[in-house]
C-alpha cells in the first residue's frame, strides 16, 4: 500500500467520525492563554464554527485517530467487514492539524474518537497519548474531547479525564438485545460499567484533600453517549426511558440521538434508509422537557402516539397540553413557574421574564410578544389581563391549526 | 436649544457613562441632547456643554449590562435611547426589570443584536498566516464586516484565546492590532490582500468529509450562517458543489450492492473469538 499524504489521511479519518452527532464544546473549565504561554481558551458555552449543508455545527475537529478496527458494528462505516479506506494518524498529525486549525480561529478544539486496532488498552493509550502531547508540550488550553474505549484499563480512563474537557462512551443502541444484535463484539454491560467508573472518578475528584487542595479536574464538561436511531425496532418510549436512566443514573450531561444514515457500503443486514430526521428532532425535543422543563417520560410517551412514539407532526410539548387541556388556559399572572413552563410556545427564557415583570404589574398580551413568546403556539392556553381564549382551548379543530397541511394529491 | 455631544470611536462606552452622569447630575433632560459619534453633521442650533461636575450616580446593575452591549448597535438614536432609559430610571428604579416596557425591549432587542454580531464574530473570523511560520511569536492577520460597531466588545474573546501569536483584525471601521500581549485600536482600512495560507486547503478537505450528503438540511445551515459571512470564510467555497452532488451520492450509496468483506476480516474475527475463549 502506498503511503497517504496528510491530507488523504484527513479525507479518510474526517469522513469516518461523521456519523457521530456530538460536536458540543460547551461546559469546559473556564481558561484563556491571556499568560502567553500557551494558545487557547475555554469560554464555558461553546462556539460553532461553520456549518456544513446538513446544518450540523462545526465545532470541534472531529477526527479518527484510525479507522482500522477490530469490530464488526452493522451500522458502522468503519466496521472490519466493510471495504472503505483505511488510514491511521501519527499522534503528530493529530497535534498539527489540531493546533494549525485551532490558531486560524476553524475550531474549538478536538473530539478525537477511534477504531480499535490490536487491543482496547493500545487504542486508549495512543487516544490519551495524542491529548498529553497538546496539553503539555503545546500548551494548548482549547476543548478536548476524548471517546474512551469501553473495554480499556480504568487507569487509562482515569488519565484520559485529567486531559480532556469531555469523555464520551457511546452506548450505541436504546437496547441492550440492539447492540446484542448489531454490535456483537461490544458488551452494554461493560460500557454502563465504563460510564459508572468515568462517574466515580469525577465524584472522588470534588472533594479537597485533608491539606486543604483540590485535586485536578476531571472531565469538567462530563460525560455524554450515543444511540443510534431507527436502526433497530425500539420506539421512542423506549429510547427515552434509556436516556432518562442515563441521565439520573450516570449523571450524563448529555445524550444525543443520532438518525441511522445510510453509509457507503452497507452491510446487507441493515437496509439503507432514508435517515429519520424528524424523528430525531422530535427525541431532541423530549429530551429537553426532561431535562429543562419539568417533564417524565410517561407524560411526554402518553401524549405520542398508540406505538409508543412521538408525534411526528407536532412538538411533544405542544401534544402533551392538547392532551390536557383540562389545565388550560393557564393564568400568566399568577401560574407558577413550574406550569408558566408547561405552556406551548413559552420557553425558560420568557418564563424568567414574566416571572420579573410580574412582580412590579400585571401583564397583558402585548407584553409576551415583546418577551419573545410564540404567541400563535400559546394563544389557546393562556389568559391575560386583556385576552382569554374563551372556547379555542376546546375546540376540536385545535391540533390541525398546528399540524402540518396535508398534501393535496397531486393528478398524475 | 439643545446640547451636542460627539462621542469618540473608542472606548465609546466609558466616554458615553462619562457624559452621561454629567448630564444627570446637571439635570438635563433628554430631549436636550445631541448624541453623535466620531465627527457627525454640524447642527447649527447645538451649543457645546457647559463644564460640569463629575460624579457617579447608582443605576441598577443590569443597566449597566445592557448599555454595554446596546452601544454599540449601529441604530444612531442608541446614545439616546440609553440616556432617556436613564433618565426615566431616577423615577422608576424598577423599570429596567418591566420586560414588556417598549423602552426596555427596544434595547433589549437591540443588545441582542449586537449580542449575536459579536458571537458571529466570534466564530466566523478566519486568520491567515502572514508572517514566519518558525518565528517565537506567529503572525496572522484577518479581515471580518460586522454588522454594528461589534469589534471593540469583541476583543476580549481574542485576547483571551490567541495569547501566544500576534495578530490584527482588520474591519472598515476600526482595526485591532495584538502585539506581544497587547492590545490596539486603530483606524479602519479597505479589505487587505493576505498572502495564501496552505492550511485553508487541508480545512477544506475536512469541511467536504465532514459533510454527510444523506442529511441535507441548507435552511439549518443558512439560519446560523448566512450567506453574507461567506466570503470570508475559506470552507464557503465548497458548499454549492457539496449541495450539487449531494443526491447522486447518496443514490450511490443505495445502488451499490453489498461487498463481500475483505479477507483480513474472517481472520481479525477469529482472533477476536480465540481470545474471547
Amino acid at each position: 500500500m502506498s503511503r497517504l499524504s496528510l491530507e488523504q489521511k484527513l479525507a479518510i479519518l474526517s469522513d469516518a467520525a461523521k456519523y457521530d452527532a456530538s460536536c458540543a464544546s460547551s461546559g469546559g473549565q473556564k481558561r484563556n492563554s491571556r499568560d502567553g504561554k500557551g494558545i487557547g481558551s475555554v469560554t464555558g458555552s461553546g462556539i460553532c464554527h461553520a456549518y456544513t449543508p446538513d446544518g450540523r455545527c462545526i465545532s470541534l475537529l472531529k477526527i479518527l485517530m484510525t479507522n482500522f478496527c477490530i469490530y464488526d458494528c452493522v451500522y458502522c462505516v468503519n466496521r472490519v467487514s466493510s471495504n472503505v479506506q483505511r488510514a491511521r494518524f501519527a499522534p503528530e498529525e493529530v497535534v498539527t492539524l489540531t493546533l494549525e486549525f485551532y490558531r486560524r480561529n476553524y475550531i474549538e478544539g478536538l473530539f478525537l474518537s477511534s477504531g480499535i486496532i490490536k487491543s482496547p488498552d493500545d487504542t486508549m493509550a495512543d487516544m490519551v497519548r495524542i491529548a498529553k502531547l497538546l496539553r503539555t508540550e503545546h500548551g494548548f488550553r482549547g476543548y478536548i474531547h476524548l471517546k474512551t474505549i469501553p473495554d480499556a484499563a480504568p487507569h487509562l480512563i482515569e488519565e484520559a479525564g485529567l486531559y480532556a474537557d469531555r469523555l464520551s462512551i457511546n452506548v450505541e443502541l436504546p437496547t441492550d438485545n440492539g447492540v446484542k444484535t448489531f454490535a456483537p463484539e461490544k458488551d452494554p454491560v461493560q460500557i454502563r460499567r465504563a460510564m459508572r467508573e468515568v462517574k466515580e472518578q469525577k465524584d472522588a475528584r470534588k472533594d479537597r484533600s485533608h491539606t486543604g487542595k483540590r485535586p485536578p479536574k476531571f472531565a469538567p464538561a462530563g460525560q455524554s453517549t450515543q444511540m443510534i436511531v431507527g436502526a433497530d425496532g425500539a420506539n421512542d418510549t423506549t429510547i427515552l426511558r434509556t436516556s432518562s436512566r442515563l441521565y439520573t443514573g450516570y449523571r450524563l450531561k448529555r445524550v444525543y440521538y443520532s438518525a441511522f444514515s445510510p453509509i457507503p457500503d452497507s452491510s446487507s443486514a441493515l437496509p439503507l434508509i432514508k435517515p429519520p430526521l424528524v424523528r430525531e428532532h422530535r427525541l431532541y425535543q423530549a429530551d429537553w422537557l426532561l431535562r429543562f422543563y419539568g417533564f417524565d417520560v410517561e407524560e411526554i410517551t402518553d401524549s405520542g402516539t398508540a406505538d409508543g412514539n412521538l408525534d411526528l407532526d407536532i412538538d411533544p410539548k405542544l401534544a402533551w397540553a392538547l392532551k390536557n387541556r383540562h389545565v388550560f388556559p393557564v393564568d400568566v399572572n399568577r401560574a407558577d413557574r413550574e406550569m408558566l413552563l408547561r405552556i406551548p410556545g413559552i420557553g425558560q427564557r420568557s418564563v424568567g421574564r414574566i416571572l420579573s415583570t410580574r412582580r412590579h404589574r400585571t401583564l397583558r398580551y402585548d407584553d409576551l410578544r415583546r418577551m419573545g413568546a410564540n404567541l400563535k403556539q400559546a394563544r389557546p392556553f393562556i389568559s391575560l389581563l386583556d385576552w382569554h381564549p374563551r372556547g379555542l382551548t376546546d375546540t376540536e379543530h385545535l391540533r390541525a391549526r398546528f399540524a402540518p397541511q396535508p398534501q393535496q394529491l397531486q393528478l398524475l | 436649544m439643545s446640547y451636542r455631544i460627539t462621542l469618540p470611536e473608542m472606548d465609546t462606552f466609558t466616554a458615553w457613562r462619562d457624559v452621561a452622569r454629567r448630564l444627570i447630575s446637571a439635570n438635563i433632560p433628554p430631549e436636550e441632547v445631541l448624541w453623535s459619534r466620531g465627527a457627525g453633521e454640524k447642527d447649527l442650533f447645538a451649543r457645546p456643554l457647559p463644564p460640569l461636575p463629575k460624579s457617579t450616580i447608582p443605576v441598577p446593575k443590569s443597566f449597566v449590562s445592557l448599555a454595554r452591549l446596546s452601544i454599540w448597535h449601529c441604530d444612531h438614536t442608541r446614545f439616546h435611547q440609553l440616556y432617556a432609559l436613564l433618565w426615566a430610571l431616577r423615577s422608576d428604579r424598577t423599570l429596567i426589570e418591566d420586560r414588556g416596557d417598549i423602552r426596555i425591549s427596544r434595547l433589549n432587542r437591540m443588545a441582542k443584536e449586537v449580542g449575536r454580531d459579536r458571537h458571529k464574530m466570534h466564530a466566523f473570523l478566519r486568520f491567515r498566516e502572514i508572517g514566519d511560520p518558525d518565528a517565537p511569536r506567529r503572525r496572522f492577520a484577518a479581515w471580518f464586516e460586522p454588522s454594528h460597531y461589534t469589534l471593540e466588545p469583541a476583543l476580549p474573546f481574542f485576547t483571551d484565546r490567541f495569547g501566544d501569536m500576534d495578530w490584527s483584525i482588520f474591519t472598515p471601521d476600526l482595526s485591532a492590532h495584538f502585539v506581544d500581549g497587547k492590545v490596539q485600536l486603530a483606524e479602519g482600512v479597505d479589505k487587505p490582500d493576505f498572502p495564501i495560507d496552505a492550511t485553508e486547503d487541508l480545512w477544506r478537505v475536512y469541511f467536504r468529509n465532514i459533510f454527510n450528503p444523506a442529511r441535507v438540511k441548507l435552511t439549518a445551515m443558512t439560519s446560523e450562517m448566512p450567506k453574507k459571512y461567506w466570503a470570508n470564510m475559506p470552507e464557503a467555497s465548497e458548499i454549492p458543489d457539496l449541495i450539487a452532488t449531494a443526491e447522486a451520492r447518496v443514490r450511490a450509496m443505495a445502488d451499490a450492492a453489498p461487498t463481500v468483506a475483505p479477507k483480513r476480516a474472517e481472520v481479525i474475527k477469529a482472533r477476536g473469538k480465540t481470545r474471547d475463549d
